[in-house]
């Protein structure tokens, strides 16, 4: 009896595997254009507007297969460097040293992001006013206290509780400090030159608490009664919490919104960027001119070599493919921005991206962009 | 002799190359840490030990010291030790000296539970719940009270050492606990009858005669215990308040700090590869494992001087 089961289960088992092999042969259509595979790796800030961007690629081009892994910035330029993705993903343009390891990369900035000052201060949800010199005081421990009188002085309108400021930040190594602390670097000549501080994905930061990612930032600000900190803006409009207005050039106390981002990226590139070829290194939108500019404010970046066949097993429909992928990106692509909190480019930087891509080739023909 | 291809030879073969495996794993780590640390230590040399600093972004002159890591990973996971080891042991003489049949088998059940329960999950809820009543319950009064007092200093977020202790010390428990469980059911029912004819109470039997078989067994379960404590990364990272560089010296329990491990998993995916950043985390990791093995070797002494000194207790 018990043998009788045991071979009904076996003849069971075989049906099915046999039927689901044969299902798949008989169903999947049969393989008339050649499928390509593109790889990259990198930022995780970008992951899910590029998420969204290859998979509505797929519907143009259904040939393409995209897979973008969010390892963090670091990670991606070493994947580029070893050569073992086609593209990277970097919130951060290359530094020189990072060049030198990477020859011949190009720049294309993809979409911009913008880093929110968040807090929490009871009874008080808008309307906090901070100048760049007050974030980068509070931030180095200089300024302890709500109620400061530089505080105060901007804030007339209401009055600020004598109580204790919990500084957060982030503890991992992130884009959203390294625009941050730029900007804190730019603003404050004592950020700058104190060692440890200055520009960076990390920082010695003197006080302050340590949160994992924007979720954690924003799981100790908003648990944490009279804190303050910093969070990426599309993680900031998303949750709902408090953000400062801030001071930018021009004067205004300018709230972040996807609005006042494009205006600050629009008002830098009209003063000049770089081509897509040459170091960005020194490249920062931080402070920008513009009535409405917010002053902390980055581009995001997509790295590829300038000359495709550097990296091992790429072949032409590849390498086209790419172009391809990375013009549709800075054209149609941008459309998926503002659903997902993204700000897209303005014009003229979409056409610094235009020269740099058409620049790329593979062993030295240019490729076709469309 | 000839060799022959027998069962026997064919099974000997395999388990000793199963066996190697392990060192061989434990090699590769060790060699693959040391070299990718090699340039840390090349420039710092000993310092790398005794420094405070994390200064990476300047290319050319970097600084890295170790040193707030260490004692962090050392502090947390004695504190774990601290209030876990005694709920451990409460609960293992319960469950097999104390507790009716009837309770034995779900509360062993439960306990072994809590080792079920991803490292993440405990961080998430000591993030948003642990850490408030450690904050309300603990740590306002003792600040309010004993602020005094060098380590109780500064105004407690929750979100630092001592949390992060208690976090390490409910993940030990259903280790130590099930071990110690384990060992203790292993004493022989004649040490206990012998004890109970010549008039000890259930506490002495426990004290003078069951623990005291069991020691050694019981400090294996301990150290496995340290070594859990001091590898966890998830968990600790969500509430210790990663501090860095110099202000993460734990000075004071009530001050946010950062272990090893945590350091390495908030830092090591973006670290530039053209700086020292890069080799400094590897260093670290360099770090930690040589604490496991040192935390290994001194246990090992350890337990041949408790059965070399007591005598007798074999477990």
């Amino acid at each position: 009896m018990e043998n009788t089961y045991k071979i009904i289960i076996a003849i069971i088992l075989i049906a099915i595997i046999v039927g689901g092999v044969a299902g798949y042969i008989l169903l999947s259509p049969p393989p008339s254009i050649e499928q390509v595979l593109l790889s990259g790796s990198g930022a995780t800030f970008p992951v899910p507007l590029l998420d969204a961007m290859i998979t509505e690629y797929g519907t143009v081009k259904s040939n393409v297969l995209i897979n973008y892994e969010g390892i963090g910035s670091g990670g991606g330029i070493s994947a580029l460097q070893a050569k073992t993705v086609d593209f990277a993903g970097s919130d951060a343009p290359l530094k020189e040293a990072e060049r030198e390891i990477a020859p011949n990369t190009l720049h294309i900035p993809e979409t911009i992001g913008a880093v929110t000052v968040a807090y929490n201060i009871p009874d008080f949800a808008t309307g906090l006013h901070l100048t760049g010199q007050i974030i980068a005081d509070i931030f180095q421990g200089k300024i302890t206290n709500w109620n400061d009188a530089t505080i105060q002085d901007i804030n007339q309108d209401i009055m600020l509780p004598d109580h204790e400021i919990v500084v957060a930040h982030r503890s991992d190594g992130s884009g959203t400090t390294f625009i941050f602390t730029g900007y804190l670097t730019k603003v404050s000549d004592d950020w700058a030159n104190t060692a440890g501080l200055g520009q960076g994905k990390t920082v010695e930061w003197p006080v302050g608490l340590g949160g994992n990612g924007n979720s954690g930032v924003a799981g100790i600000v908003q648990g944490t009664e009279y804190s303050i900190g910093y969070v990426e803006l599309a993680y900031a409009l998303e949750n709902y919490m408090s953000v400062a207005a801030i001071k930018n050039p021009a004067g205004n106390f300018v709230s972040p919104s996807l609005e006042t981002t494009t205006e600050a990226v629009a008002g830098k590139a009209q003063a000049g960027l770089p081509a897509g070829d040459v170091s960005w290194s020194a490249v920062d939108v931080l402070n920008a001119p513009g009535d409405q500019a917010y002053p902390i404010v980055s581009f995001t970046y997509l790295l590829v070599y300038k000359e495709l066949n550097v990296v091992p097993g790429m072949t032409e429909s590849q390498a086209s493919a790419l172009v391809q992928f990375l013009w549709w990106v800075v054209h149609d692509g941008q459309s998926l921005g503002p659903d997902l909190e993204y700000a897209p480019l303005p014009d003229n930087v979409v056409q610094i991206n235009e020269a740099s891509i058409q620049s790329i080739t593979f062993n030295g023909q240019q490729l076709p962009t469309s | 002799m000839h060799w022959r291809l027998t069962g026997d030879n064919f099974f000997k073969t395999l388990a000793t190359i199963l066996a190697a495996t392990a060192a061989f794993i434990l090699l590769v780590t060790a060699i693959t840490l040391f070299n990718g640390s090699l340039p840390v230590f090349q420039r710092f040399g000993f310092s790398f030990f005794t420094g405070t600093q994390w200064q990476g972004n300047v290319i050319g002159s970097e600084v890295f010291g170790v040193l707030p890591y260490l004692l962090g990973t050392l502090i947390t996971s004695g504190i774990a030790l601290l209030i876990g080891v005694p709920i451990s042991l409460g609960i293992a003489i319960f469950l097999v000296e104390m507790a009716p049949k009837t309770l034995r088998v779900p509360v062993s059940f439960l306990v072994e539970l809590l080792a079920a329960v991803p490292s993440v999950i405990y961080g998430l809820w000591g993030l948003f719940v642990l850490r408030f009543w450690v904050l309300d319950l603990i740590e306002k009064p003792v600040s309010a009270y004993l602020g005094w007092i060098p380590i109780f200093s500064g105004t407690p977020f929750g979100l630092d050492i001592f949390t992060a202790g208690i976090i390490l010390a409910i993940m030990i428990i259903p280790t130590v606990s099930s071990v110690t469980r384990e060992v203790i059911q292993a004493v022989p029912n004649s040490i206990r009858e012998g004890a109970y004819s010549i008039g000890a109470t259930k506490w002495e039997v426990i004290r003078h005669w069951v623990l005291n078989y069991g020691r050694s067994g019981i400090f294996g379960a301990v150290i496995l215990g340290l070594g859990r404590a001091v590898g966890e990364t998830m968990a600790v990272t969500m509430v210790i308040g990663n501090a860095i560089g110099p202000s993460a010296v734990p000075i004071s329990l009530f001050k946010p700090g950062q272990t090893m491990a945590s350091l390495i998993a908030n830092g090591y995916l973006e670290a530039s590869p053209a700086s020292l950043e890069l080799p400094a985390f590897i260093a670290v990791g360099f770090t930690l494992l040589l604490l496991g093995l040192l935390i290994n070797v001194i246990a090992h002494v350890m337990v041949t001087r408790i059965l070399k000194i007591k005598g007798g207790a074999v477990a």
